[in-house]
């Protein structure tokens, strides 16, 4: 509780000076996206069920190996941003917030180094 | 996590069926949201029989009646009875409307009526919107300039008029941002449909000199950046507006300021 007026628990702080880049680098990377998902999932699909050999073959390739980097860096910058908007949408506690933030920009970044590494792990040992 | 189950003292029970009119033969029976906060009881839902009969056309005329001749503790807000006050907004039959222009026929059933949902109750169907006019308050609803004041009078042309063509109709009736979930989960720091088309209102209005401080205002993840074009607002509006579309206008002119 306490006396503060309505006026003043709207204007808080004031704002913050962000949110357009995080909306506008959302939109982006989901119109990447949609070609980047076509072009990596043919020869993804392509080589799956036919064992190890044919993930190397296909990602020996530069530019079926350079699709695969840029779909795994759009996809987990996409799903970072996305996850974000949820969490700030949907956990309101402070601390919860802050910590699952936290983790949500670690795992995305892990995850999508780790995938980038794989792919040019495979391109240069070839 | 967000709220999903009620708690104790909010969780509504069944309440008082009142007597139907005597001698009537087209009832039409209304069930309405009680909650009074002098006795300590939790909300409750209340029937009514209403004589179709001798009754306006009206969501209002009907509540009008229940108070005049069943049951006078019920409370509601109501002034102008014709869709420009924006007093009797109310959650009838599952959507937020003015009950002075929602009419009856448009409900199939039995009428239900709740106050604005997620807003604090004061009694009833009257709902609590401090907090709601002072986000209305903070966009600074007034033409703000910087020239010297002319002489006569600040010039629009009748183009740029036209831009304020379905946003200076709005009401504040608060249906659109009572409906919208964001605004429900974040409604303490994200200014809502009705605040931010306001806001538009003034951003594209020619003779305003504080465009970009408007802008500057607003930007901000939660102040404007919770809406996810969700459209109940726009969907709900009972003015027919879209603050949706005026939302998204002001998206693009933060845009259109780093590009």
């Amino acid at each position: 509780m306490g006396f503060k007026t309505a006026y003043a628990r709207v204007h808080g702080s004031g704002s913050a000076g962000e949110g357009s880049h995080h909306w506008w680098s959302q939109r982006m990377t989901s119109v990447a996206l949609i070609p980047l998902t076509l072009l990596f999932i043919v020869p993804f699909g392509r080589a799956l069920g036919s064992g190890h050999d044919a993930f190397v073959a296909t990602y020996s390739n530069l530019w079926h190996a350079l699709v695969a980097i840029l779909f795994i860096i759009a996809v987990f910058a996409h799903l970072q941003q996305g996850l974000q908007t949820v969490l700030e949408d949907y956990v309101p506690n402070k601390a919860a917030r802050t910590v699952s933030l936290l983790a949500n920009t670690l795992l995305c970044w892990a995850f999508g180094v780790a995938g980038v590494l794989s792919v040019a792990s495979v391109l240069f040992s070839a | 996590m967000v709220q999903l189950t009620l708690p104790k003292n909010s969780q509504m029970r069944i309440g008082k069926t009142w007597p139907k009119p005597e001698g009537a033969t087209n009832l039409r029976k209304f069930q309405i949201y009680r909650w009074n906060p002098d006795d300590g009881e939790n909300p409750r839902v209340d029937t009514y029989f209403v004589d179709m009969d001798t009754c306006g056309p009206m969501v209002l005329d009907a509540l009008i009646k229940i108070k005049s001749e069943i049951d006078p503790t019920l409370t509601f807000r109501r002034s102008c009875r014709e869709g420009i006050c924006g007093s009797c907004a109310m959650n009838i039959d599952g959507g937020n409307q003015l009950a002075c222009i929602f009419g009856m026929d448009e409900v199939k059933g039995d009428v239900k009526i709740y106050p604005l949902p997620h807003m604090p109750v004061v009694k009833d169907l009257v709902p609590d919107l401090t907090h709601f006019y002072a986000q209305h308050a903070s966009i600074k609803p007034w033409l703000e300039t910087k020239s010297n004041t002319p002489a006569k009078e600040w010039k629009q042309s009748i183009e740029d008029r036209e831009k304020l063509d379905g946003l200076y109709e709005c009401v504040m009736c608060a249906c659109c941002s009572t409906s919208c979930p964001s605004y429900w989960w974040n409604g303490d720091r994200y200014l809502g449909p009705a605040a931010l088309l306001h806001a538009y209102r003034w951003i594209i209005d020619s003779r305003d000199e504080a465009t970009g401080e408007r802008l500057d205002d607003l930007h901000d993840p939660f102040k404007l950046y919770r809406c996810h074009t969700i459209m109940n607002c726009t969907k709900t509006c009972p003015k027919g507006l879209n603050p949706a579309k005026a939302i998204a206008e002001v998206k693009k002119m933060m845009i259109s300021r780093t590009h």
